[in-house]
């Protein structure tokens, strides 16, 4: 579990990135973190591994309090990936790139041969495993950072905008792939603007504004909210937009993506015509 | 470590210093440097770093020359050991107090520099800098890369934390083992940061040329720089000071 109690922090030039900020992220949870630019989600996610310490209040991963331990040692629980991979692929080969972190935490070597062959083959990169990293394309990078935290398989992942860049295609997969990993038990915490990829995977959701938490709870309630989501530069996906024109939402219905609208606007044709 | 090149991030403000000509400043951090070049009393150090201090003042600077102050502190503290050392070894095994003096008026000496630097990138704009590097004759390609330079210090220090943040998480520990393996420890880090230069550098150049630049051979401002009569007024109290300096230091033989 990941415990946010009462953190504020101010960067050294001034500006107060979190305000009272308490939050409690629980084993297997599927949490997206949503909000205007310069919301602080960044400044949140750097606290859970310890990269950024809270300036009043603690953050406490499964018993420990961040300011009491290493972020080596938190990292390896706390995988986060960054939003542009370009701040860290520097190895020479793609294989090297995510042996980085395998070895940094010394893991052995044939252990390490074992994971990197397993991890190529899941995210598809096996065919570049010799070539360097630069030579990817940008949606390739993405999924380089992201294999190469993926494989020492830390208990909660996080990632910072990880559908940018990404075609349909490849956000699909990503789609299924973090459904998968969250399956498994594993913790998923996702920064995103992406409302779309949201509602497909219907996580719970958390609204942040200037710094602080406006709103947390299911995606049903949180996306559906114009007014919410407008108040911190979002919109809510085009689906529940046209439903709230219809007024479903307030029949009680939540329709977030084009499954729901085809399961729920399917019953009200069939009962118009059996009537 | 990263904060001391807070020196170079300006941010617009208003003030008499602000406002005041960068050619002026230019001559005061000359002047000030000069004087602090030729005297090297422990008494003239003080005094020449607490006459800084109205000026950043007046400029309401405050924040950040504290925070330059303290990015500059380990480097002070570097130059006050090794001098203090080099005096022990070369005084027969004892220090003295001219050592001790010695050590810490080169400390300061340090600070002051940091303070008087501060004072001009801190109180003037990019445009102005490039401004008066043209008034003093140089080509334009190199004020820009000169002014462009600058202005990148601070985004180039954000990024390299960026990069720092990211490795760190994927277990990387800058801290660990002997020297060797510390130097070593460097290149998941300077990798990243000297590409995204590079690229950085030749997106600016294509947005440079996308604009325009170069287009026609002789360029014309926007601003100009003038001087005002209180300009002239302080840049001639500062030669003032300045020639009675070199003469109270070679003929009265002040320290
Ligand atoms: N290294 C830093 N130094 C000073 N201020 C910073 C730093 N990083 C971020 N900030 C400031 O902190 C605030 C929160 O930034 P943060 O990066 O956490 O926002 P964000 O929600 O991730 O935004 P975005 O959606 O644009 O990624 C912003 O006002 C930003 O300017
Ligand atoms: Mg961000």
């Amino acid at each position: 579990m990941i415990e946010v109690r009462r953190v504020y922090f101010t960067y050294p030039g001034g500006v107060e990135a979190l305000r009272n900020i308490n939050l409690a992220i629980g084993k297997g949870e599927l949490v997206a973190i949503m909000g205007e630019n310069g919301a602080g989600k960044t400044t949140l996610i750097k606290m859970f591994n310890g990269l950024l310490k809270p300036t009043k209040g603690c953050v406490v991963v499964d018993g420990v309090d961040t300011k009491e331990t290493s972020v080596a040692e938190l990292s390896r629980k706390v995988g986060i990936v960054f939003q542009n991979p370009e701040h860290q692929l520097f190895a020479e080969t793609i294989e090297d790139e995510i042996a980085f972190a395998l070895r940094n935490f010394g893991l052995p070597e044939g252990e390490i041969a074992r994971r990197i062959d397993s991890i190529l083959k899941f995210t598809g990169l096996e065919k570049y495993r010799g070539l360097s990293p630069f030579t990817l394309s940008g949606g390739e990078k993405k999924r380089l950072a992201l294999a190469s935290i993926l494989v020492f398989d830390p208990d909660y992942l996080v990632l910072d905008e990880p559908t940018i860049g990404q075609d349909p295609e490849q956000k699909d997969r990503l789609l299924d792939f973090l459904l998968e990993v969250n399956r498994r038990g594993k913790t998923i915490v996702m920064v995103t603007h992406d409302v779309e990829f949201v509602a497909e995977c219907k996580p719970r959701v958390i609204l942040m504004r200037r710094g602080e938490i406006i709103a947390d709870g299911p995606a049903e309630k949180i996306l559906i909210d114009e007014e919410l989501m407008r108040s911190t530069s979002l919109l809510p996906p085009q689906i529940s937009l046209f439903a709230s024109k219809l007024n479903l939402h307030r029949s009680g219905y939540a329709l977030l993506n084009v499954d729901d609208a085809f399961k729920i606007l399917l019953n009200f044709l069939r009962d118009e015509c059996l009537c | 470590m990263l904060s001391f090149l807070e020196v170079f991030r300006f941010r617009r403000r208003d003030s008499p210093i602000h406002r005041m000509d960068p050619r002026v400043k230019a001559l005061y951090v000359f002047v000030a440097s000069i004087i602090s070049i030729i005297y090297y009393s422990l008494t003239a150090m003080i005094t020449i770093f607490i006459s800084t201090i109205p000026l950043i003042a007046i400029a309401k600077v405050h924040r950040e020359w504290i925070r330059s102050l303290r990015g500059a502190l380990f480097l002070t503290s570097m130059i006050v050991v090794v001098n203090m050392f080099a005096g022990y070894l070369s005084g027969g095994l004892t220090l003295t107090v001219e050592t001790v003096s010695y050590a810490f008026s080169m400390g300061l000496r340090f600070l002051t520099f940091t303070s008087i630097f501060s004072i001009f990138f801190l109180t003037t704009t990019p445009e102005d800098l490039s401004l008066a590097l043209e008034k003093l004759k140089v080509p334009y390609d190199y004020c820009f890369a000169f002014t462009s330079a600058i202005r990148f210090v601070p985004d180039l220090a954000l990024e390299i934390q960026t990069v720092i943040d990211a490795q760190r998480s994927r277990g990387l520990e800058l801290e660990k083992g002997n020297i060797v393996r510390r130097i070593r420890n460097y290149i998941p880090i300077l990798i990243p940061v000297f590409i995204r230069s590079f690229t950085r550098s030749i997106e600016l150049a294509e947005a440079m040329e996308a604009r325009g630049y170069g287009a026609s051979e002789k360029r014309t401002s926007i601003y100009e720089l003038n001087m005002k009569h209180s300009d002239y007024a302080i840049a001639s109290f500062l030669l003032c000071i300045l020639a009675i300096s070199i003469l109270l230091r070679v003929y009265a033989n002040w320290y």
